[in-house]
């Protein structure tokens, strides 16, 4: 479980997080969404320990993260970020391999290599392995980054817009690893999308926030509603029943 | 075909064993024991301060996650040199080279460490948040040294001022003989607790953020190794006087040459490279050229064109 505990982040003047509390049960998808600049990446940064608080208390499974020696909390939450960008010239299998850092310390076993085989294949990079990250596309390097997170095999893991530069096979395709991975292997996953229709089809869970606070949280059928889209995207919404999911339309 | 690291090592070693053969045997003439040790201790002393200058060079690129930064931009260099012009000026050229080589660097090393000291004191503090505000400083002080320096310098009577200029340039061969016991200790020091820690240095090439998340404790982690790469950058400035550019030099070659950036094969292809140029250079300056300009000299100038080469071309990130 991890609890959220009126957590606040300021910078200079602005406050961009606001006092968020928030309890996210063990094992399920959940998916956060809200407008850019809401505090998505902020907030998450704070549960990651990357970003100090101001004020506020984070908990994984009854453990402080700002308290937690750092090594003991990288096998039980892994974060990927908004944005990664790598000085060091690395391959994909490099990349992935440090996954594995907090248990092997750079010693990766056999049982650590079929952790990093398995990751490659399931974000069917097997083939791209030994490629370096600056020749690959933008979604090729996406996937190698989301491989490393899972490699780190922890019992909570937080992605941060993981189906940037993803087409639309590698979506759906990474939202169903996701998924399987909350649903047949009892991991905790927290997701930011920004696609509103990927968060009503696969996630338990959806949390909204708006100007730093947590606006609004329920399941999909209580948020996507074209009243309650509206009022966080200011922008009109249509839903629609399609093979037992809502679906949310506002491209005109 | 991917180059072989290992492969490409041994080539290298083989090459510093060859240059340093060269070094000991080229233009020997009459006894051998006298050759030996006397070649031996400049040997050893080149091997020593090659090995500091690149592993504190790269070690140092490695926390600030930058290729082109070297540990004189926190005012390493600037400080020897105000050191030295201040204690030509107060005491005078004769007296200092007078002076009992141990005392001197004793005095170097103690006056650079504390001044490393001094700035990771506010690193620690809270009064600096951050390595790129503490290499501020180390610049801004730098600065503050250089013009001091320069307006001393002013004021110095000329003949002590040629003095100075000598030892304001680095020279790889006249290393004191007394100083290597002490400095291979610090150096050796150095290396036992980098070996420990080894495992994390490729982690900290990351960045801060991927490190935090793989659970290194990136702030302690930084501090260990600024101090690990100012007690080197402290030993070879006081054995050798500033020639950290040329770490820039091997650390980017050895980038360059090894097809991965692990530090288990970055780390010992820098060492190499520079134990051959020093070497090497000084083999083929000394023995074969019989040139008696000084080594470093030829270094940064071959180095910069070298650089700028690399940097025209985009090989180096
Ligand atoms: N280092 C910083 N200094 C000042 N303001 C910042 C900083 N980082 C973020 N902010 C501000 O904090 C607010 C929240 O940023 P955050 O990155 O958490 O938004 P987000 O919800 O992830 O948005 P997006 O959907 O665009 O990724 C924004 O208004 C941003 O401008
Ligand atoms: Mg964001």
């Amino acid at each position: 479980m991890i609890e959220i505990r009126d957590v606040s982040k300021t910078y200079g003047s602005t406050v961009v997080v606001d006092g968020v509390s928030l309890t996210l049960p063990k094992g399920g998808l959940t998916a956060i969404i809200g407008p850019n600049g809401a505090g998505k990446s902020t907030l998450l940064s704070m549960v990651a320990r990357l970003l100090p608080m101001d004020s506020g208390q984070v908990m994984v499974d009854g453990l402080d993260v700002a308290r937690t020696p750092g090594d003991a909390l990288a096998r039980r939450l892994a974060f990927l970020r908004q944005d990664n960008h790598m000085v060091a010239r690395l391959t994909v299998r490099d990349l992935v391999t440090f996954g594995r850092y907090p248990y092997s310390r750079g010693r990766p076993t056999r049982e650590d290599q079929g952790h990093v085989e398995r990751a490659l294949g399931y974000l069917g990079l097997s083939d791209l392995s030994e490629r370096y990250l600056d020749e690959l596309s933008g979604g090729q390097r996406q996937r190698a980054f989301v491989a490393m997170v899972l490699c780190q095999d922890t019992d909570y893991m937080l992605f941060d817009e993981p189906l940037n530069n993803l087409d639309i096979r590698h979506a759906v395709g990474m939202m169903k690893l996701l998924k399987g991975a909350a649903k047949d292997f009892a991991k905790t996953v927290v997701v930011v999308l920004h696609d509103i229709n990927f968060a009503s089809c696969y996630a338990d869970h959806i949390v909204v926030m708006r100007d730093g606070k947590l606006f609004l949280q329920g399941t999909p059928d209580d948020i996507v509603r074209p009243e309650i889209l509206s009022s966080i995207y200011a922008t009109d919404f249509a839903v629609h029943d399609l093979d037992g999911h809502r679906i949310a339309t506002y491209f005109t | 075909m991917r180059r072989n690291p290992l492969a490409i090592l041994a080539i290298l070693a083989l090459i510093a064993l060859a240059a340093a053969i060269g070094f000991m045997t080229i233009g020997a003439r009459g006894s051998w024991s006298f050759i030996l040790s006397f070649r031996g201790t400049k040997l050893l002393g080149m091997v020593l301060v090659g090995y500091a200058i690149a592993l504190s060079t790269v070690l140092f690129q490695t926390i600030t996650n930058n290729r082109i930064l070297t540990p004189s931009i926190m005012g390493f260099d600037a400080l020897y040199g105000l050191l030295q012009t201040l204690l030509v000026l107060v005491f005078g050229a004769a007296f200092i080279s007078g002076l009992d080589a141990r005392l001197l660097f004793l005095i170097e090393v103690t006056v650079m460490m504390g001044f490393s000291l001094i700035l990771f004191r506010l690193l620690f503090s809270g009064a600096l948040k951050s390595l790129h505000l503490l290499m501020l400083a180390g610049v801004v002080l730098g600065i503050l040294f250089r013009s001091l320096s320069g307006f001393l310098q002013r004021i110095i009577d000329p003949n002590d001022f040629l003095v100075l200029q000598d030892r304001l340039f680095a020279s790889f061969n006249s290393i004191d003989s007394q100083l290597l016991g002490v400095s291979f200790l610090l150096v050796g020091l150095v290396s036992a607790i980098a070996w420990r820690i080894g495992h994390s240095f490729d982690v900290m090439a990351l960045g801060r953020e991927t490190a935090i998340s793989l659970g290194v404790d990136h702030q302690r982690q930084t501090l260990v190794i600024l101090l690990l790469v100012s007690v080197l950058v402290c030993v070879s400035t006081a054995l050798v006087g500033p020639a950290t550019f040329f770490g820039l030099l091997v650390a980017n070659l050895a980038y360059i040459i090894m097809p991965t950036a692990k530090h288990r094969h970055v780390i010992p292809a820098a060492c190499l490279l520079a134990i051959i140029t020093l070497v090497g250079g000084q083999t083929l300056l000394e023995r074969v050229f019989a040139f008696n300009t000084a080594l470093s000299i030829i270094i940064e100038f071959a180095g910069g064109l070298f650089f700028i080469l690399f940097l025209l071309r985009g090989a180096i990130r």
